[in-house]
């Protein structure tokens, strides 16, 4: 496809989007697609430091933050989401340069930041439930239903506003995702996860490139935490935060293809529609059937099929680029320890 | 030894005999966690889920069969260190020459696998045995007999163990892989059998430990999130593959959390371990014994 061509499509893709909700109402779905939108987004603010190989286990932690602070305002202090989220926002983002400034600082990489990273969402989780008279603890917490303006409470009981919102957050995703694509970091990144020592030898100043992905990342997981929270009206430390949740972001990453922009875009609609499709196919019976699934692909993807579902189709639909991105295929790769 | 004990907080000593005791079973996990990284190095994030497959094999074979419990433990080890085994044949093996972090998540993905099989075929019930041991009561002190064999047993494993990898000529292979795992294969040393069989001894003390911990707690789906994070911490502070350093961060981790404990609820006590890490990592990235470069 020339750029040109790209463009268009792309602009028809999205104005197709946009329109949907006022051509197709039916509730049930428009719920599903504004869940696969908010997801989309939070993988999508994962696999950005994902695809540079830092894989956290931390992002649980950050969605928790989002979700759990917006909340906690608005029913303890009345103050608005839209003071919430930003709050939100920037508490997520300075828990991870906390965490994150030393662990670049003092080059703890490999299965050491993957560690350290499930610490930090353990602690969340295990923060929010032991503040349970606050936050319900592991029964769950809702924000209290807007009596007055609507818009100020950021609740809405139309799926179509919804759908429009979670649509445009999920775009911002994307577009950050190629600036960071398109810009000088992706390459001070690449060459970072190829060989940190490296790096810095050639100029590139590796605790700042890595704080600077970390926190854009943190950031926007923690915004999809509350947007995710403001729909559902209805968070537990189980959906929003803790391993389990991290671990549901990196497979999706997977499965999509953490290389390529839609991606993660492509593993949240292929994890939500089997996990309903199960879920409407065996009604109770499938408590667990979808995670099974999940897990067999999990381990069938990484040994057969590392670059995911999209990437993979996209090298097969452009062999002459393969060249270009063979570094990709061991682009998850990162500096062992004492290597 | 009345006035001994009157200088303590009686409550305080008992919170810190408990944190030893939690310790030797915390310890037992790291062990074999510990052996599979310094070893294969990969790191088993599904580790606690195969201890809870172990937990299910257990109160299946004492409540529902009605087995013994000491001809049921063997059993349940057997058993588990056959799923290390497959674990490692199936999961792992392909994926050696992968990156790291690809085989983290690869086992990331068998958890999912272990976690819903048990939901699916077992339900998400709380399931106990049945068997309540007494209470060892020494002064104004309490300890459960549960804790005191769980301590006891897993010396015994550990030690078991200890004398395998020193005495045997697998442990002396096994010990010399993890040094260097090019140059064995030229000495003759099958490494393929190699790490088949430390997946199946990692797989064993995950049993062993299975067999400990349904003594304490209820088995559930998601029991081995209760104590699988915290085993990956204790390894990591000890320094991954790095025996004596795990044994000592156990020891370090459960004090933490039983003194932690004491003092507020059981949350803050993970959580001051949790952060206890953090700091840890910064201050010695390598582990507790690493020497300084």
């Amino acid at each position: 496809m020339t750029g040109r061509g790209r463009v268009v499509a792309s602009g028809a893709g999205l104005a197709a989007l946009v329109a949907l909700p006022f051509v197709y109402r039916d509730p049930y779905h428009l719920h599903i697609l504004v869940l696969i939108l908010i997801w989309s987004f939070a993988y999508t603010s994962w696999s950005m430091m994902g695809r540079f190989g830092l894989v956290s286990l931390g992002h649980g932690g950050f969605m928790g933050i989002g979700a759990y602070v917006t909340a906690l305002m608005w029913n303890h202090l009345g103050l608005s989401p839209w003071v919430g989220i930003p709050v939100s926002m920037v508490a997520a983002g300075a828990l991870a340069l906390i965490v994150g400034y030393p662990c670049f600082r003092f080059r703890i990489t490999g299965h050491y930041f993957v560690l350290v990273t499930l610490a930090l969402s353990g602690i969340v989780l295990q923060v929010i439930t032991a503040t349970r008279d606050y936050t319900g603890g592991s029964l769950g917490y809702t924000p209290n239903r807007a009596s007055g303006n609507k818009l100020l409470a950021l609740q809405f009981d139309d799926k179509t506003t919804w759908y429009l919102i979670a649509l445009g957050v999920w775009l911002v995703g994307i577009v950050v995702w190629h600036l960071i694509d398109r810009g000088m970091s992706r390459y001070a990144l690449e060459a970072i996860s190829e060989d940190e020592d490296a790096a810095a030898a050639a100029g590139v100043n590796v605790t700042a490139e890595k704080l600077k992905i970390t926190l854009i990342s943190a950031v926007m997981t923690a915004l999809a935490g509350a947007i995710y929270c403001q729909y559902q009206m209805f968070i537990t430390p189980d959906t929003v935060s803790g391993i389990a949740v991290s671990l549901q972001m990196v497979f999706a990453a997977i499965v999509g293809g953490l290389f390529v922009s839609l991606g993660p875009t492509v593993g949240a609609v292929i994890t939500i529609l089997l996990a309903e499709t199960l879920r409407i196919g065996f009604g109770t019976n499938a408590v667990g059937w979808d995670n099974l699934v999940y897990g067999v692909l999990l381990v069938l993807f990484i040994i057969f099929l590392p670059k995911g579902i999209l990437g993979s189709l996209l090298d097969r639909l452009k062999p002459q680029r393969k060249v270009s991105r063979a570094h990709e295929q061991k682009a998850v790769q990162i500096a062992r320890p004492g290597a | 030894m009345q006035a001994f004990l009157d200088i303590f907080d009686i409550y305080l000593l008992e919170a810190v005999i408990n944190g030893i005791l939690l310790g030797g079973v915390l310890a037992l996990l790291a062990l074999g966690l510990n052996l599979i990284f310094g070893v294969i190095d990969v790191t088993w994030i599904c580790y606690a889920e195969l201890v809870m497959i172990g937990m299910y094999a257990m109160y299946f074979l004492v409540q529902y069969y009605g087995i013994s419990y000491f001809i049921a433990a063997p059993l349940t080890i057997l058993l588990v260190a056959i799923l290390g085994a497959l674990l490692h044949y199936l999961v792992i093996a392909p994926l050696l020459a992968a990156p790291p972090v690809n085989q983290l998540l690869a086992t990331g993905g068998v958890l999912f696998v272990l976690q819903s099989f048990a939901t699916v075929a077992f339900g998400i019930d709380f399931r106990n045995l049945g068997i309540r041991l007494p209470v060892l009561a020494l002064g104004d002190m309490n300890f459960s007999y549960a804790r005191l064999l769980s301590f006891l047993a897993a010396l015994v494993g550990m030690v078991a163990v200890y004398l395998f990898m020193t005495r045997t000529f697998t442990g002396t292979a096994i010990r010399a892989i993890s040094q260097d795992r090019q140059i064995m294969a030229l000495m003759g040393v099958d490494t393929k059998r190699i790490y088949l069989i430390t997946s199946a001894i990692g797989g064993g003390l995950a049993g062993l430990a299975a067999c400990l911990l349904v003594l304490q707690y209820d088995v559930h789906p998601f029991v081995g999130l209760s104590f699988g994070p915290i085993t990956f911490l204790i390894c990591v502070l000890g320094g991954l593959g790095n025996f004596i350093g795990g044994f000592i961060a156990a020891f370090v981790f459960a004090e933490i959390i039983s003194l932690g404990g004491l003092f507020s609820d059981l949350e803050w006590g993970y959580v001051l371990a949790f952060a206890f890490f953090i700091v840890m990592m910064f201050i010695r990235p390598a582990g507790l014994l690493a020497r300084r470069r």
